[in-house]
């Protein structure tokens, strides 16, 4: 083992320094700009060379772990390998230096990189419209859930209620909730949608089925076809959750599925970074009865000129400011062009290939309930670290210790001690031999190393409870506490 | 296609002929044959493609651009960029292993406390995707908080964040309704909100500076009509160095865009959303928040915190569905106000005040213009009105090289000859010169 994350002790970038008390020479009512009840008394920031904070947040990163770092096989993430060449191109001012309500005609290359990554999505969601405005996964699918109830309503229906298997993402019944509907989840029947309880589930009240497929366990829903069939007979919508979409690229399509609604997210299947949580993009694609909904406004290609169309009396309206998140539609843009579409089915090969392959090696080791064939990701369980007194989470902060980001653990919830893992196709199989080889030490370690471990990262197990409890979530609030508890050190 | 020798022993391991039998399990009724797109390009043509694509394009840093709305064109410290694009912060993902995740926790922390002490709230979460669903959320919250059947929103705001509560409160089955404004201040206007605040209603949402310009003179009334109403208060957090925080006038929820600080304007995305509440409803606030802890060697640590408030934990129950957020954005925003520093942000702010001021009194002396059509102070954005057609105004800017404001006939029809113009640091004194002969030769 040869992983050591660098060790700083950084200090608040308030603490230590010059915090200096308002300007005296400073004007602040401005020559009376500002009038006197409404001037500033007080700002405490603090005041540093460049020299110091670039010190300072540089030292920060080296406490930090991204997929350029090494192995990051968050399942249900897709952490693959981000196209330098992006990062170049968003930085172009013909790119980054743009305002959102420019006349159309002074950013008519935007407009063409959106429409034409709108083509795209369709191609590869076999959709006919896409939306590129919604900011994220989840907020694609709250855009798509709103798509369902305005199709309802315009057809004179108020159907109550979304039904999603007890394996989907935790986003998918919190957006069907902040839609307006009540959420039935549907108990699994070996790791797949249970058809009969389905059918049995469906009725007049179903605005829709939510489902990702592959689902969270890898594993292909092979009675999708039957399952649209039941949602669609009862006349409700098909919706696709598309975190797991670089399992199926080119293979099929959330549209051959016959899904009527799918969101992208670009941040996962087409390469663009994650940057600590995001930005991210979700757009949605939808099939042509759906397309008067979209969210305002459409771009359209008329004339040879690219123009803004919101008069579209059935929109939804708007789900969030402007465009979308552009500068992450510019880095998807460029890494489908990279790719090709060649590219792109390489790209899901590679990955379930990976998938299984690792899932392979580890096979003996653990137990992987849940049939044999995999796609992107597979799930594991860490029901025998139990044995030991060990859990699966001393198990993931074990792996930090050999260099590898842990997987998703403890989901889902349908696998006791789930270990989710999704390795991406950038990765080698080399790494992949490696990790397999760390997962079997790990297990053959004592189990104290486990139970105290992370022993190599910048800081060592912590103690997470104590946040919840002390509620300490800023830099002065800290310094409120240490106060108050100096002065009741020292009474008087 | 043709495997690279290692996918063949990789299949070989697995005992399969070829990678077409581990999509075995997808139904041939569903199958697809590839993908109908281009071939790839290698990065030298990407490059080159998207350069001319792009090229027709005119950015703010090619044309003086008085855009504003809710975007701005600051300056940004070449330091910023070095720092959020350290692969370790630009490349890893929400962090939900503390103890390998420090620096992203601690820059979010930082973020968190930077945002505090320039609202005054008690605690601002880690980012909302941008200040017009941080409103949709807030009015969410509010009703979490407050009960009621419907909400209160100032005519003062931005179309686009309009648009966007529309959809949030329509989910919730909440009803939106407007407040009128001074026609003469642009402020609040106070009897038209005591005669709209009756039992059902959860909150009310105002802007200082609002969406035409000038600064909210009466926060503190608008606080004691409230009640014990929630108050949602969107903020310009550049014009906090310089103006009162809305913590002081009792604001419950405080929402924004911190793309000011060290963010480029990306035609309006990534934003990041501003986000801050009082503690006594933090339970009920969206989104993550990072706390302080520490470790078992009891040495200073950062982690995510009361998660049980989020859909990866709640699910159906949660108090918002945001997974990803703008968490790089934050970093920016940490970065950027240490680099300026408290000294430094305060000039940049001053000098957005007096360059609005001064070209407000330039544009009011050309004849057919006035400016600012609202009395009060402003940060640095105003409303113009003019005798010609703003359409018109607007068309010989752009033959000009000069990319005017914001038109508001629009959305407003009672201000129909009214133009929103923003100016910030980025202007030059030239900048301005152009703008005004160009609007003296076309009135």
């Amino acid at each position: 083992m040869s992983y050591h994350q660098a060790v700083h002790d950084v200090p608040s970038v308030f603490e230590n320094c010059e915090r200096p008390k308002m300007h005296q020479l400073f004007d602040s009512t401005m020559g009376g700009l500002i009038p006197e009840d409404l001037v500033r008394k007080e700002l405490d920031l603090p005041d540093l060379p460049e020299r110091d904070v670039v010190k300072h947040f540089i030292n920060l990163s080296q406490m930090n772990f991204g997929v350029d770092n090494g192995l990051y096989p968050l399942g249900s993430c897709t952490m693959k390998y981000n196209p330098k060449v992006c990062d170049d191109i968003v930085a172009w001012n013909t790119i980054a230096d743009l305002h959102p309500l420019q006349d159309p005609s002074t950013i008519q290359g935007a407009l063409r990189l959106m429409h034409e990554l709108e083509q795209m999505l369709c191609e590869i969601g076999g959709v006919d419209s896409v939306t590129l405005q919604p900011a994220a996964g989840a907020h694609g699918e709250y855009t798509g859930i709103h798509l369902v109830r305005a199709y309802h309503e315009a057809n004179g229906e108020s159907r109550k209620e979304v039904v999603l298997p007890d394996t989907a993402h935790g986003t998918n019944p919190a957006s069907a909730a902040m839609v307006g509907y009540d959420v039935l989840e549907l108990p699994s029947k070996d790791g797949c949608v249970d058809v009969e309880a389905l059918k049995s589930a469906v009725s007049k009240d179903t605005a829709a089925f939510m489902l990702t497929n592959p689902n969270t366990l890898g594993l292909f829903e092979k009675d999708v076809c039957e399952i649209a069939g039941i949602i669609h007979d009862a006349g409700a919508l098909l919706y696709y959750d598309g975190a797991n979409l670089n399992a199926i690229m080119g293979k099929t399509s959330p549209g051959k599925m016959d899904f009527d609604i799918v969101h992208f997210n670009l941040h996962k299947t087409f390469a663009t970074p994650h940057g600590g949580g995001g930005p991210g993009a979700g757009p949605v694609g939808v099939k042509k009865r759906l397309d008067e909904f979209l969210p305002v406004p459409r771009i359209v290609l008329k004339d040879g000129k690219y123009v803004l169309d919101s008069d579209r009396p059935k929109s939804i309206g708007k789900v969030r400011a402007f465009f979308g998140n552009y500068a992450v539609l510019v880095r998807a843009y460029a890494y489908i062009r990279l790719q090709g579409g060649n590219g792109l089915v390489s790209a899901s090969e590679n990955a379930v290939l990976n998938s299984n392959y690792l899932k392979e090696l580890l096979k003996d080791t653990f137990e992987m309930p849940y049939g044999d064939l995999r796609k992107h990701e597979f799930v594991m369980s860490g029901r025998l670290l139990k044995a030991k007194g060990l859990k699966t989470m001393d198990f993931a902060k074990r792996l930090l210790d050999y260099g590898f980001h842990a997987p998703t653990v403890y989901f889902p919830l349908v696998v006791d001690e789930a270990i989710m893992i999704e390795p991406t196709e950038t990765e080698s199989r080399e790494t992949l031999d490696q990790f397999a080889d760390a997962c079997r030490k790990i297990l053959a370690e004592d189990p104290e190393i486990l139970k105290t471990a992370p022993h190599n990262t910048a800081r060592r197990r912590l103690n997470e409870a104590k946040a919840a409890r002390d509620m300490v979530f800023s830099w002065r609030e800290h310094e409120k506490r240490m106060k108050a508890e100096s002065e009741k050190a020292t009474p008087g | 296609m043709a495997l690279s020798e290692c996918s063949l022993e990789m299949l070989q391991y697995l005992k399969l002929k070829s990678v077409e039998e581990l999509f075995s399990d997808i139904p041939q009724s569903v199958r697809t044959d590839g993908l109908r797109l281009p071939d790839g390009l290698s990065e030298l043509e990407l490059r080159r493609e998207l350069e001319a694509m792009m090229s027709v394009n005119r950015p703010a840093s090619r044309q003086p651009t008085f855009l504003g709305a809710g975007v701005y064109h600051h300056f940004i410290p070449a330091a910023v960029k070095t720092i959020v694009l350290r692969s370790e912060f630009i490349t890893s993902y929400t962090p939900y292993q503390p103890e390998i995740s420090q620096g992203m926790l601690q820059s979010l922390f930082e973020y968190q406390s930077f945002m505090t002490e320039l609202t005054g709230m008690d605690v601002v979460n880690c980012s909302m995707y941008d200040a017009s669903t941080a409103l949709g959320e807030a009015v969410l919250m509010s009703h979490r908080i407050s009960g009621g059947t419907k909400f209160l929103m100032s005519r003062a705001i931005s179309p686009e964040k309009k648009l966007v509560a529309q959809t949030y409160a329509r989910g919730a089955d909440l009803k939106l309704e407007e407040v009128s404004y001074d026609q003469t201040t642009g402020a609040v206007d106070l009897n038209d909100l005591k005669s709209k605040l009756d039992q059902g209603v959860a909150g009310f949402y105002f802007e200082s500076p609002n969406f035409l310009g000038p600064f909210e003179q009466h926060a503190g009334e608008i606080r004691s009509i409230l009640g014990a109403k929630t108050m949602v208060v969107g903020v310009n957090p550049m014009s906090l160095a310089l103006v009162r925080p809305p913590a002081d006038y009792g604001a419950d929820i405080v929402v924004g865009d911190a793309q000011v600080f060290g963010s480029s304007m990306n035609l309006g995305g990534p934003m990041i959303g501003l986000f801050g509440c009082k503690t006594e409803h933090v339970r009920k606030m969206p989104g993550r928040l990072i706390g302080l802890t520490v470790d078992s060697q009891d040495k200073r640590s950062y982690c995510m915190t009361l998660q049980t408030r989020e859909q990866n934990i709640r699910r159906g129950k949660a108090t918002s569905n945001i997974c990803t957020n703008e968490a790089l954005l934050a970093v920016a925003t940490a970065a950027y106000l240490s680099l300026v520093g408290k000294s430094g942000l305060r000039d940049i702010a001053a000098k957005n005040i007096e360059s609005a001021n001064s070209l407000a009194t330039r544009i009011n002396s050309v004849n057919g213009f006035k400016a600012p059509h609202f009395k009060g102070p402003h940060f640095n954005e105003f409303t113009v009105t003019s005798e010609v057609d703003p359409l018109r105004v607007h068309e010989e800017l752009l033959s000009k090289g000069i990319h005017g404001g914001f038109q508001l006939a629009k959305d407003f029809p009672e201000l129909r000859n009214s133009t929103l113009y923003a100016t910030t640091e980025m202007h030059t004194r030239e900048d301005h010169d152009r703008l005004v002969a160009a609007l003296g030769a076309v009135g």
